[in-house]
């Protein structure tokens, strides 16, 4: 009697049709980066590539690429120091005073970013951090942390804690077992928790708009002004740039965790 | 050193950063809700006063039931789906889900903005087709605000039921099928009754994800459509009105925590966000 209620064809097809209307809005970037006219269209003639050498041509979209690069990395080494140290901490511990803390680090998911955005800005005119590079990447990093200790977490809960206790009993120190046993064991918890937390900064909007102005211009925030002021095809390539970094992201995570 | 101590010195960076560089400043929020322009609760006041902010936050109610609902429904669907594909079918199914959930919001609202505005493809679309004379409306508006929201939450919506789905004993079911119940039935007092706590899980979920949002409705809303998060934002950047700004986001934060709370009361938390 296996799959005893097993959805019927009507059924799977409208179930089908939902993940057609969640991936196939966002493939018209394509089409529209390739148009040979000056505003966002199909291409009508023919296509075009001078969209793409005008963002590659600019100064100020290659910049703010990089600068989202560069903070994004700091973000993430920070966080995933932090966040595995934290996971397996509370791993090791698993107390009532460690699922606290578990959940103490949900907070920052659940909040709504600009209620957070609101207080760092007051924190930062103090600490004489806005619109610096320092302040932005401690902002990603402590939001990217809880994103970090979850997955871990999760990875650890399907890691043989025995293997610890082996390593310890035949004489390894705190920081052998850490580097030789477990996270090589936890490995593709690691990998995804690093592109979670790379992502998360890459693709945050909200406190930047708040706690930055010109010196640090990140990509969002040059793509907000760009929907906001002028909507031309430019923006479509670096929205084409966006997807396919995404899917060499998600295929790294896939393969790496089919393994 | 102890092996307690040992765990703790690992937790402390962490949890060092997340109090500092987090709770500080969130509390700083509460804290200037009821200390600007004057101590008091005179901020909270406008919740019962001010016709502009009761405007955005009916508006706001309205757009998160919408959305949620809607979420649900299609959710429940592709999770059910999901649940009972071949291993192959989930592989493409789960593709499907993650590419979004993993896609910058800016690049998913763009792409929503060439698709629904005036001039857009839909829109240009009809009219060559001969369907419509006129453009629709289908951005600046609520109907663009919840396209845009819905297109967001679904995966957040459809991963969670579709752990509590996963964890459905098949036998169930089965022994439903053998006592002589119809396949409607079954799911209807079986599968359905079963997979309630995830339903409603992921309700709350997405209904706290909706309040809080503010990139693709400040997009699609165009400034006509205006939900908490935005006006939240115009508060303080364009009128540097701290006070109200920080009272709505507590107001906000207040209403999350109540829902979480309830939530709570139901169902095991941890195991809606995957910490479990």
């Amino acid at each position: 009697m296996e799959g005893a209620v097993r959805p019927t064809g009507p059924t799977r097809s409208l179930g089908w049709l939902v993940i057609c209307f969640l991936v196939l809005p966002i493939t018209i970037v394509f089409p529209v980066s390739l148009t040979d006219r000056r505003y966002l269209s199909l291409p009508q003639d023919g296509i075009s590539f001078e969209h793409y050498a005008n963002l590659f041509g600019n100064r100020e979209w290659l910049g703010s690429i990089g600068q989202s690069f560069y903070i994004g990395i700091f973000a993430t080494v920070i966080a995933m120091a932090a966040g595995t140290l934290c996971a397996i901490g509370c791993w090791r511990l698993s107390t009532r005073a460690s699922e606290f803390v578990r959940a103490l680090m949900l907070v920052p998911i659940i909040v709504p970013t600009i209620v957070y955005a609101l207080g760092i800005y007051r924190f930062w005119v103090d600490f004489r951090l806005l619109d610096t590079y320092t302040g932005v990447i401690i902002v990603h990093a402590v939001t990217g942390i809880p994103y970090v200790v979850i997955t871990v977490s999760t990875a650890l809960a399907g890691f043989d804690a025995r293997l610890e206790q082996a390593a310890r009993s035949l004489g390894a120190s705190t920081w052998q077992t850490l580097w030789r046993v477990v996270l090589p064991g936890i490995l593709p918890g690691l990998v995804s928790g690093a592109i979670f937390a790379f992502i998360h900064s890459w693709d945050e909007l909200v406190v930047v708009l708040f706690i930055a102005s010109r010196a640090v211009f990140t990509l969002p925030r040059r793509i907000w002004d760009g929907i906001n002021e002028h909507l031309d095809p430019t923006m479509a390539a670096v929205a084409v740039i966006l997807v396919l970094l995404t899917v060499v992201l998600l295929t790294v995570d896939l393969t790496v965790r089919r393994k | 050193m102890s092996e307690r101590r040992k765990a703790w010195l690992f937790i402390a960076p962490a949890l060092a950063m997340v109090v500092v560089f987090y709770f500080t400043p969130l509390v700083r929020v509460l804290w200037v809700s009821v200390s600007e322009p004057a101590l008091g609760f005179d901020n909270y006041a406008m919740l019962f006063t001010s016709a502009p902010i009761q405007r955005v936050l009916i508006t706001t109610a309205r757009i998160c039931v919408f959305t949620t609902a809607i979420t649900l429904g299609l959710a429940y669907l592709v999770a059910y789906v999901l649940t009972h594909a071949s291993p192959a079918g989930q592989r493409l199914m789960m593709i499907g889900v993650l590419l979004p959930l993993w896609m910058s919001v800016l690049v998913r609202a763009f792409a929503w903005v060439t698709l629904l505005r005036r001039e857009g493809l839909i829109n240009k679309a009809l009219i060559s087709l001969g369907m419509i004379d006129e453009p629709l409306a289908l951005m600046w508006n609520e109907v663009g605000v919840t396209i845009g929201m819905v297109h967001y939450m679904l995966p957040l919506g459809i991963l969670p039921l579709w752990a509590a789905m996963r964890s459905i004993d098949n036998r169930l079911l089965a022994a439903s099928r053998g006592l002589g119940a119809g396949s409607l039935q079954t799911f209807l007092r079986v599968f359905l009754p079963l997979s309630l706590p995830g339903l409603i899980g992921a309700g709350v979920l997405v209904f706290i994800f909706s309040l809080g949002f503010f990139i693709t409705p400040a997009i699609l809303g165009g400034g006509k459509t205006i939900m908490v998060a935005e006006y939240i934002n115009h508060t303080v950047h364009e009128s540097l009105r701290w006070g109200v700004g920080t009272m709505l986001a507590t107001t906000m934060i207040a209403i999350i925590f109540a829902l979480l709370f309830g939530l709570s009361r139901i169902i095991d938390l941890r195991t809606l966000f995957g910490a479990k």
